[in-house]
Protein backbone atom coordinates (compact mmCIF):
# COMPACT_ATOMS: atom_id res chain seq x y z
CA UNK A 1 0.00 0.00 0.00
CA UNK A 2 3.02 2.06 1.17
CA UNK A 3 4.24 1.87 -2.84
CA UNK A 4 1.15 3.57 -3.98
CA UNK A 5 2.49 6.82 -2.74
CA UNK A 6 5.38 6.72 -4.11
CA UNK A 7 3.83 5.47 -7.89
CA UNK A 8 1.57 9.13 -7.04
CA UNK A 9 5.10 10.80 -6.44
CA UNK A 10 6.23 8.92 -9.61
CA UNK A 11 2.92 9.96 -11.53
CA UNK A 12 3.79 14.09 -10.69
CA UNK A 13 7.60 13.32 -11.52
CA UNK A 14 6.48 12.12 -14.65
CA UNK A 15 4.47 15.47 -15.73
CA UNK A 16 6.81 17.68 -14.32
CA UNK A 17 9.48 15.96 -16.84
CA UNK A 18 7.39 15.99 -19.64
CA UNK A 19 5.65 19.74 -19.23
CA UNK A 20 9.62 20.61 -18.26
CA UNK A 21 10.75 19.78 -21.54
CA UNK A 22 13.29 18.14 -19.66
CA UNK A 23 12.63 15.21 -20.91
CA UNK A 24 13.68 16.23 -24.94
CA UNK A 25 16.99 14.96 -26.41
CA UNK A 26 16.95 18.48 -28.45
CA UNK A 27 16.88 20.43 -24.89
CA UNK A 28 19.76 18.00 -23.63
CA UNK A 29 21.45 18.41 -26.76
CA UNK A 30 21.07 22.53 -26.83
CA UNK A 31 22.16 22.51 -23.55
CA UNK A 32 25.46 20.93 -24.20
CA UNK A 33 26.00 23.39 -27.11
CA UNK A 34 25.41 26.54 -24.39
CA UNK A 35 21.91 27.32 -26.69
CA UNK A 36 20.03 28.03 -24.27
CA UNK A 37 19.59 28.34 -20.47
CA UNK A 38 16.26 26.47 -20.02
CA UNK A 39 18.19 23.20 -18.93
CA UNK A 40 20.53 25.17 -16.28
CA UNK A 41 17.54 26.87 -14.90
CA UNK A 42 15.82 24.44 -14.26
CA UNK A 43 18.95 22.26 -12.64
CA UNK A 44 19.66 25.01 -11.22
CA UNK A 45 16.40 25.96 -9.34
CA UNK A 46 16.22 22.33 -8.77
CA UNK A 47 19.44 22.13 -6.81
CA UNK A 48 19.01 25.48 -4.67
CA UNK A 49 15.37 24.44 -3.79
CA UNK A 50 16.33 21.45 -2.49
CA UNK A 51 19.52 22.54 -0.68
CA UNK A 52 17.63 24.53 1.10
CA UNK A 53 14.55 22.12 2.41
CA UNK A 54 17.11 19.56 3.07
CA UNK A 55 18.75 22.45 5.30
CA UNK A 56 15.65 22.99 7.02
CA UNK A 57 14.58 19.43 7.24
CA UNK A 58 18.16 18.44 8.90
CA UNK A 59 18.11 22.03 11.34
CA UNK A 60 14.76 20.81 12.43
CA UNK A 61 15.47 17.35 13.10
CA UNK A 62 12.50 16.61 11.27
CA UNK A 63 11.64 12.67 11.32
CA UNK A 64 11.17 11.01 8.21
CA UNK A 65 7.52 8.96 7.89
CA UNK A 66 10.33 5.39 8.46
CA UNK A 67 11.02 7.45 11.37
CA UNK A 68 14.79 8.05 10.55
CA UNK A 69 16.37 11.76 10.70
CA UNK A 70 17.18 13.21 7.23
CA UNK A 71 20.79 12.12 6.03
CA UNK A 72 22.73 11.33 3.56
CA UNK A 73 25.10 8.76 3.05
CA UNK A 74 28.46 10.01 2.03
CA UNK A 75 30.57 8.51 -0.51
CA UNK A 76 34.05 7.66 -0.21
CA UNK A 77 35.85 10.31 -2.37
CA UNK A 78 37.45 9.15 -5.69
CA UNK A 79 38.50 11.56 -8.14
CA UNK A 80 39.45 8.68 -10.64
CA UNK A 81 35.93 6.89 -10.40
CA UNK A 82 33.29 9.83 -10.45
CA UNK A 83 35.14 11.59 -13.19
CA UNK A 84 35.85 8.29 -14.91
CA UNK A 85 31.82 7.25 -14.23
CA UNK A 86 30.36 10.05 -15.13
CA UNK A 87 32.23 10.74 -18.32
CA UNK A 88 30.65 7.54 -18.94
CA UNK A 89 27.61 8.66 -18.17
CA UNK A 90 27.50 11.51 -19.89
CA UNK A 91 28.63 9.98 -23.66
CA UNK A 92 25.41 8.12 -23.21
CA UNK A 93 23.47 10.88 -21.78
CA UNK A 94 24.04 13.08 -24.65
CA UNK A 95 23.39 10.53 -27.49
CA UNK A 96 20.39 9.16 -26.54
CA UNK A 97 19.11 13.02 -24.98
CA UNK A 98 17.81 11.29 -21.78
CA UNK A 99 19.07 9.65 -18.11
CA UNK A 100 17.39 7.30 -16.58
CA UNK A 101 14.06 9.14 -15.02
CA UNK A 102 13.01 10.41 -18.48
CA UNK A 103 13.96 7.23 -20.24
CA UNK A 104 10.53 5.83 -18.12
CA UNK A 105 8.52 9.49 -18.71
CA UNK A 106 9.40 9.24 -22.37
CA UNK A 107 7.92 5.26 -22.82
CA UNK A 108 4.47 6.79 -21.31
CA UNK A 109 4.61 9.44 -23.97
CA UNK A 110 4.49 6.88 -26.42
CA UNK A 111 8.42 6.36 -27.33
CA UNK A 112 8.53 2.53 -27.91
CA UNK A 113 11.88 2.95 -28.26
CA UNK A 114 12.52 3.76 -24.56
CA UNK A 115 12.39 0.19 -24.53
CA UNK A 116 15.41 -0.57 -26.06
CA UNK A 117 17.33 2.22 -24.52
CA UNK A 118 16.11 0.98 -21.08
CA UNK A 119 17.45 -2.64 -22.04
CA UNK A 120 20.79 -1.06 -22.88
CA UNK A 121 20.67 0.71 -19.69
CA UNK A 122 19.91 -2.85 -17.93
CA UNK A 123 22.85 -4.32 -20.08
CA UNK A 124 25.25 -1.33 -18.89
CA UNK A 125 24.51 -1.94 -15.26
CA UNK A 126 25.04 -6.11 -15.54
CA UNK A 127 28.16 -5.10 -17.35
CA UNK A 128 29.52 -2.69 -14.46
CA UNK A 129 28.55 -5.70 -11.88
CA UNK A 130 30.89 -8.19 -14.23
CA UNK A 131 33.71 -6.18 -14.73
CA UNK A 132 33.77 -3.96 -11.02
CA UNK A 133 36.66 -5.79 -9.85
CA UNK A 134 38.94 -4.30 -12.76
CA UNK A 135 37.65 -0.59 -12.48
CA UNK A 136 39.27 1.87 -9.98
CA UNK A 137 37.22 2.77 -7.24
CA UNK B 1 -20.48 28.26 -15.57
CA UNK B 2 -17.61 30.67 -14.28
CA UNK B 3 -16.21 27.53 -12.70
CA UNK B 4 -16.03 25.63 -15.38
CA UNK B 5 -14.35 28.99 -17.48
CA UNK B 6 -12.18 28.63 -15.15
CA UNK B 7 -11.44 25.07 -14.70
CA UNK B 8 -11.13 25.39 -18.91
CA UNK B 9 -7.93 27.83 -18.57
CA UNK B 10 -6.59 26.39 -15.89
CA UNK B 11 -6.39 23.36 -17.87
CA UNK B 12 -5.33 25.49 -20.97
CA UNK B 13 -2.16 27.33 -18.37
CA UNK B 14 -0.39 24.30 -17.35
CA UNK B 15 -1.16 22.38 -20.96
CA UNK B 16 1.43 25.17 -21.84
CA UNK B 17 5.50 24.16 -22.00
CA UNK B 18 6.22 25.10 -18.26
CA UNK B 19 8.68 27.67 -17.11
CA UNK B 20 12.09 26.77 -16.10
CA UNK B 21 11.48 28.03 -12.51
CA UNK B 22 8.36 26.25 -12.02
CA UNK B 23 10.11 22.79 -13.27
CA UNK B 24 12.68 23.50 -11.18
CA UNK B 25 10.56 24.51 -8.04
CA UNK B 26 8.67 20.81 -9.05
CA UNK B 27 11.79 18.54 -8.87
CA UNK B 28 12.75 20.11 -5.29
CA UNK B 29 9.41 19.07 -4.71
CA UNK B 30 9.65 15.63 -5.63
CA UNK B 31 13.10 15.62 -3.96
CA UNK B 32 11.35 16.64 -0.52
CA UNK B 33 8.72 14.46 -0.82
CA UNK B 34 10.71 11.53 -1.28
CA UNK B 35 13.45 12.59 1.66
CA UNK B 36 10.13 13.07 3.70
CA UNK B 37 8.96 9.48 2.53
CA UNK B 38 11.83 8.16 4.05
CA UNK B 39 13.65 7.42 0.82
CA UNK B 40 15.99 8.54 -1.70
CA UNK B 41 15.77 10.43 -5.04
CA UNK B 42 17.20 7.79 -7.62
CA UNK B 43 16.21 5.88 -10.41
CA UNK B 44 19.14 4.51 -11.62
CA UNK B 45 18.87 1.60 -9.07
CA UNK B 46 16.26 0.52 -10.58
CA UNK B 47 18.33 -1.17 -13.49
CA UNK B 48 20.02 -2.99 -10.92
CA UNK B 49 16.83 -4.18 -9.40
CA UNK B 50 16.25 -5.70 -12.98
CA UNK B 51 19.35 -6.94 -13.01
CA UNK B 52 18.78 -8.80 -9.39
CA UNK B 53 15.38 -9.96 -10.65
CA UNK B 54 16.68 -11.66 -13.53
CA UNK B 55 19.26 -14.10 -11.65
CA UNK B 56 22.19 -11.80 -11.79
CA UNK B 57 22.99 -12.30 -7.95
CA UNK B 58 24.42 -16.04 -9.51
CA UNK B 59 27.12 -14.19 -11.64
CA UNK B 60 28.29 -11.35 -9.60
CA UNK B 61 27.46 -11.03 -5.47
CA UNK B 62 26.51 -6.65 -6.81
CA UNK B 63 23.24 -8.20 -8.03
CA UNK B 64 22.46 -9.85 -4.32
CA UNK B 65 19.91 -7.63 -2.93
CA UNK B 66 16.82 -7.60 -1.39
CA UNK B 67 14.24 -6.84 -4.13
CA UNK B 68 11.31 -6.40 -1.48
CA UNK B 69 13.36 -3.14 -0.26
CA UNK B 70 13.14 -1.75 -4.15
CA UNK B 71 9.14 -2.58 -4.84
CA UNK B 72 8.79 1.65 -3.75
CA UNK B 73 11.75 2.72 -6.33
CA UNK B 74 9.83 0.56 -8.79
CA UNK B 75 6.68 2.00 -8.02
CA UNK B 76 8.11 5.47 -8.76
CA UNK B 77 9.52 4.26 -12.11
CA UNK B 78 6.00 3.09 -13.32
CA UNK B 79 4.16 6.37 -12.03
CA UNK B 80 6.72 7.96 -14.56
CA UNK B 81 6.08 6.31 -17.40
CA UNK B 82 1.82 7.21 -16.28
CA UNK B 83 3.06 10.70 -16.19
CA UNK B 84 4.46 10.62 -18.89
CA UNK B 85 1.54 9.29 -20.45
CA UNK B 86 -1.15 11.68 -18.89
CA UNK B 87 1.50 14.82 -19.97
CA UNK B 88 1.31 13.93 -23.57
CA UNK B 89 -2.35 12.93 -24.01
CA UNK B 90 -4.20 15.23 -21.70
CA UNK B 91 -1.90 18.15 -21.37
CA UNK B 92 -0.19 18.19 -24.57
CA UNK B 93 1.58 21.54 -25.65
CA UNK B 94 -0.05 23.17 -28.59
CA UNK B 95 3.62 23.81 -30.06
CA UNK B 96 6.70 21.30 -30.53
CA UNK B 97 9.69 22.51 -28.04
CA UNK B 98 10.61 25.61 -28.45
CA UNK B 99 14.69 25.26 -28.97
CA UNK B 100 16.74 27.66 -30.06
CA UNK B 101 16.77 29.16 -33.37
CA UNK B 102 20.91 28.33 -33.45
CA UNK B 103 20.54 24.80 -32.60
CA UNK B 104 17.57 24.00 -35.27
CA UNK B 105 19.99 25.79 -37.53
CA UNK B 106 22.58 23.30 -36.34
CA UNK B 107 21.08 20.12 -36.69
CA UNK B 108 19.70 21.01 -40.01
CA UNK B 109 23.36 21.61 -40.80
CA UNK B 110 24.37 17.81 -39.86
CA UNK B 111 21.20 16.30 -41.70
CA UNK B 112 18.64 16.17 -38.32
CA UNK B 113 15.25 18.55 -39.41
CA UNK B 114 13.93 19.82 -36.68
CA UNK B 115 10.53 18.96 -35.61
CA UNK B 116 9.99 16.63 -38.87
CA UNK B 117 12.77 14.07 -37.51
CA UNK B 118 10.54 13.68 -34.49
CA UNK B 119 7.67 10.90 -36.03
CA UNK B 120 5.67 12.70 -33.10
CA UNK B 121 6.09 16.08 -33.69
CA UNK B 122 6.45 17.40 -30.24
CA UNK B 123 10.05 17.66 -30.44
CA UNK B 124 10.85 15.09 -27.41
CA UNK B 125 13.00 12.44 -29.21
CA UNK B 126 14.42 12.60 -32.77
CA UNK B 127 12.84 9.12 -33.90
CA UNK B 128 15.04 9.77 -37.33
CA UNK B 129 17.94 8.55 -35.17
CA UNK B 130 16.40 6.43 -32.51
CA UNK B 131 14.41 3.90 -34.22
CA UNK B 132 13.65 0.02 -34.55
CA UNK B 133 13.67 0.82 -37.98
CA UNK B 134 17.66 0.70 -38.99
CA UNK B 135 20.28 -1.38 -37.61
CA UNK B 136 21.94 2.27 -36.92
CA UNK B 137 18.50 3.23 -34.79
CA UNK B 138 18.89 0.12 -32.89
CA UNK B 139 22.67 0.55 -32.18
CA UNK B 140 22.44 3.75 -30.85
CA UNK B 141 19.53 3.02 -28.58
CA UNK B 142 21.28 0.21 -27.19
CA UNK B 143 24.92 1.42 -27.24
CA UNK B 144 23.51 5.13 -25.64
CA UNK B 145 21.28 3.27 -22.75
CA UNK B 146 24.26 0.61 -22.25
CA UNK B 147 26.78 3.80 -21.92
CA UNK B 148 24.04 5.35 -18.97
CA UNK B 149 23.32 2.39 -17.20
CA UNK B 150 27.36 1.62 -16.97
CA UNK B 151 28.21 5.12 -16.15
CA UNK B 152 25.14 5.22 -13.60
CA UNK B 153 26.28 2.21 -11.38
CA UNK B 154 29.87 3.10 -11.91
CA UNK B 155 29.68 6.28 -10.77
CA UNK B 156 26.61 4.74 -7.92
CA UNK B 157 23.94 7.28 -9.05
CA UNK B 158 22.47 9.43 -12.13
CA UNK B 159 21.26 13.00 -12.48
CA UNK B 160 18.42 12.61 -9.77
CA UNK B 161 20.86 11.07 -7.17
CA UNK B 162 24.01 13.39 -8.09
CA UNK B 163 23.04 16.19 -9.84
CA UNK B 164 20.06 17.10 -7.78
CA UNK B 165 20.27 15.01 -4.05
CA UNK B 166 23.77 14.81 -4.11
CA UNK B 167 24.14 18.52 -4.75
CA UNK B 168 21.55 19.76 -2.66
CA UNK B 169 23.14 17.90 0.16
CA UNK B 170 26.64 19.62 -0.87
CA UNK B 171 28.40 16.53 -1.59
CA UNK B 172 31.88 16.78 -3.11
CA UNK B 173 31.53 13.70 -4.97
CA UNK B 174 28.38 14.23 -6.89
CA UNK B 175 30.38 17.75 -8.07
CA UNK B 176 32.68 15.58 -9.62
CA UNK B 177 30.67 13.14 -11.15
CA UNK B 178 28.39 15.86 -12.47
CA UNK B 179 31.74 17.55 -13.98
CA UNK B 180 32.18 14.14 -15.06
CA UNK B 181 28.58 14.18 -17.04
CA UNK B 182 29.86 17.44 -18.67
CA UNK B 183 33.18 16.15 -19.74
CA UNK B 184 31.46 13.09 -21.86
CA UNK B 185 28.42 15.44 -22.62
CA UNK B 186 30.47 18.11 -24.44
CA UNK B 187 32.97 15.07 -25.82
CA UNK B 188 29.68 13.28 -27.28
CA UNK B 189 27.57 16.68 -28.18
CA UNK B 190 30.35 18.51 -29.76
CA UNK B 191 32.62 15.53 -31.67
CA UNK B 192 31.64 12.23 -31.48
CA UNK B 193 27.71 13.06 -32.43
CA UNK B 194 28.22 15.11 -35.59
CA UNK B 195 30.76 11.98 -36.46
CA UNK B 196 28.17 9.30 -35.83
CA UNK B 197 25.54 11.46 -37.80
CA UNK B 198 28.22 11.53 -41.00
CA UNK B 199 28.27 7.99 -41.25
Amino acid sequence: MKNISFLIVGVFFGIVMAKSEAVSWFRIHEMFRFESFHMYGIIGTAVVLGALSMWVMKKTKMKTLRGTLVAYNPMKLSLKRHLLAGSVFGLGWALVGCCPGPMYVLLGSGYTIMLLVLAGATLGTFTYGLVMKYLPH
Amino acid sequence: MGLSINASSFWELISQPWHWSVSGAAIALVLALMTWMGRSFGVSTTFKAFCSAAGGGRVSDFFKMNLKDEFWRIAFAIGGVIGGYIATTFLASPEPVAISESTIEYLSGIGIAYPESDAQGIGFVPTSILNFESLKGVLIALGGGFLVGFGARYGDGCTSGHAISGLAHFQLPSLITVIGFFIGGLLMTHFIFPFLMAL
